[in-house]
């Protein structure tokens, strides 16, 4: 059985008398232990996304099904029941400013009906594992945003929930925090089995960590599928744009007109091979190179790169073929992209 | 400068004067806290918003505040007689001020729980939290500094309220300054007065703001 289920679901809100659908005909399955990236520009509707899931957003149309129960199903109490067992963490930490570091962990025992000595028991174990146990008595004026979002993360985990829902989690940090925010998640993930759910607008929050990846666009769901495959191969115009950010499209690079545009993405095995140099000395035939970047997916180094070539349509063709014999993925790239 | 009279009856008008403020204050509290707990769970963003009771519960606040308080002094003589057995002195007087500052209350209640920040509520929503956890563990515990700083506030404003009483018999400072200071033509019991409610509220303030900021841990 999948963690997660999401079965056309649809989303309308009335604002000032119109209706504005924030996601139409959503479907998705995330499985046990997976980290998931849901990704999109803002306002494409995925933090309405997350939130269906805990039903904190009731779904217009449309089911969400936790470990085979649906949500829809559920009377208040049996509702609060299931929120309790999903965590949930938020761009701007969203943690009590009068309760201090330990009280605001044993916050979420408290509404449980958690004993407080073990409560407090729980929390201390807690800040362990997020490396707070010297911030117990502090208050969260006194914490950095790294420091206040591993507290909102030992918070979130404190009643042992199977699921971990992140609403842009890093978007507040700077990158440095954000790769220690994002390690921490994912060390959690497999020490403890949880699935995590990302909401993200940044693609290397996916590319750090995500097995899996939804792309949202405009309320619909686009693409969906293993990161590496979608990072290697983009389908759709979200998920391209996402890749490659919106900086190549605006830069002088689309003026320079050289015939013909194609990104290449090394694999593992060619990234150790100098393929441009082999190419340009083969085709005996400037290149130009208008992109390029290394990425780390999932522990595996990935480069792409944009290569403008020369315009005779032979050598084009000879290029392109020798770059698909060194099993490097080639895609054409779309004018000005 | 005074006799031993006049100065055992300053005594007793700060005395009356006191008791006046924090009892109406207290009792206020007890009616007015539960009112703008309503006020701003019933609002449009609120927790549960019913646009109906928000309504009727706005109408009647906005009413009674809008009602000087020295008419709804002379208003609530039937009232206050029916309540208490008589309409002068500083128990009497208790009640106009509960029924003045009770809506005014519940207003500055309502006001310290709205800026209680959204973003907490939702993350407590999300820990499965009911609406009376959300009230009574995030709204209150969040919001009470501004709630302190409403109830120095209110007992400044009840005060200077009590002392208005005086000029329909209602005991305290305030009726010894109309008694003395402008039947009597004695000026100097009555600047004695003033001071002493001058000094009064200032000692309330005090008070009030430092123990709201001792409570407050949100900037240190």
């Amino acid at each position: 059985m999948s963690e997660i289920e999401i079965k056309r679901l649809t989303k309308k809100f009335q604002v000032n008398g119109d209706v504005i659908n924030a996601l139409t005909n959503v479907n998705l399955t995330i499985e046990k232990g997976d980290i998931y990236g849901i990704i999109g520009m803002s306002g494409a509707g995925k933090s309405t996304l997350v939130r269906t899931i805990n039903y904190l957003e009731k779904p217009t149309e449309g089911e969400v099904l936790i470990d085979g129960i649906n949500l829809g199903e559920l009377s208040e109490k049996e509702l609060r029941k299931k929120r309790s067992e999903i965590g949930m963490i938020f761009q701007g930490f969203n943690l009590l400013e009068q309760k201090t570091v330990l009280d605001n962990i044993c916050f979420p025992l408290e509404i449980t009906g958690t004993k407080k000595h073990a409560a407090r028991e729980r929390a201390r174990e807690l800040l362990k594992t997020v490396n707070l146990e010297e911030k117990e008595k502090a208050y969260p004026s006194q914490l950095s945003g790294g420091q206040k979002q591993r507290v909102a993360i030992a918070r979130a985990l404190a009643t042992n929930p199977k699921i971990l829902l992140c609403d842009e989690a890093t978007s507040a940090l700077d990158p440095q925090t954000t790769d220690s925010i994002l390690s921490l998640l994912k060390e959690i993930n497999e020490k403890l089995g949880i699935t995590i759910v990302v909401i993200t607008h940044q693609m290397s929050v996916v590319t750090d960590i995500c097995s899996k990846v939804a792309i949202i666009d405009n309320g619909h769901l686009v693409e969906e599928g293993e990161v590496e495959k979608v990072f290697a191969s983009p389908k759709s115009d979200a998920a391209r744009e996402l890749i490659s950010g919106k900086l190549i499209r605006y830069s002088p690079v689309a003026e320079l007109e050289s015939g013909r545009n194609i990104r290449i993405v090394f694999t593992e095995n060619s990234a150790y091979e100098p393929v441009i140099s082999n190419v340009i000395l083969r085709a005996n035939a400037p290149i130009n190179i208008l992109k390029a970047d290394t990425r780390n997916i999932g522990g595996k180094a990935i480069g792409e790169m944009i290569l403008g070539l020369p315009e005779d349509e032979k050598i084009q063709e000879e290029i392109i073929d020798y770059l698909k014999d060194r099993g490097l993925i080639v895609t054409e790239v779309n004018e000005g992209v | 400068m005074f006799d031993e009279k006049v100065i055992a009856m300053i005594l007793e008008g700060i005395r009356d004067t006191l008791y006046m403020t924090l009892v109406s204050t207290f009792i206020g509290y007890v009616l007015g806290l539960p009112l703008g707990i309503v006020l701003n769970v019933t609002r449009d963003e609120g927790l549960k918003p019913n646009k109906i009771i928000y309504r009727i519960l706005d109408f009647i606040c906005n009413i009674i505040r809008s009602v000087p308080f020295l008419i709804l002094l002379i208003l609530l003589i039937p009232f206050t007689r029916l309540i208490v057995g008589k309409s002068y002195g500083s128990t009497a007087t208790i009640v106009p001020l509960v029924i003045c500052a009770a809506p005014y209350i519940a207003r500055v209640v309502e006001s310290s729980l709205n800026e209680v920040d959204a973003g907490v509520i939702e993350a407590a929503k999300a820990m499965g939290a009911n609406n009376f956890q959300i009230i009574t563990k995030v709204l209150l515990v969040e919001g009470k500094t501004s709630l302190l700083t409403g109830v120095t506030i209110t007992t400044g404003l009840l005060l200077g309220y009590s002392a208005m009483s005086g000029t329909v018999g209602g005991g305290g400072l305030g009726d010894i300054a109309v008694r003395y200071g402008y039947y009597r033509w004695q000026t100097d019991i009555m600047v004695v007065t003033v001071i002493l409610l001058i000094v009064i509220f200032q000692i309330i303030q005090n008070i009030g703001s430092r123990i709201a900021s001792a409570l407050d841990h949100r900037k240190r």
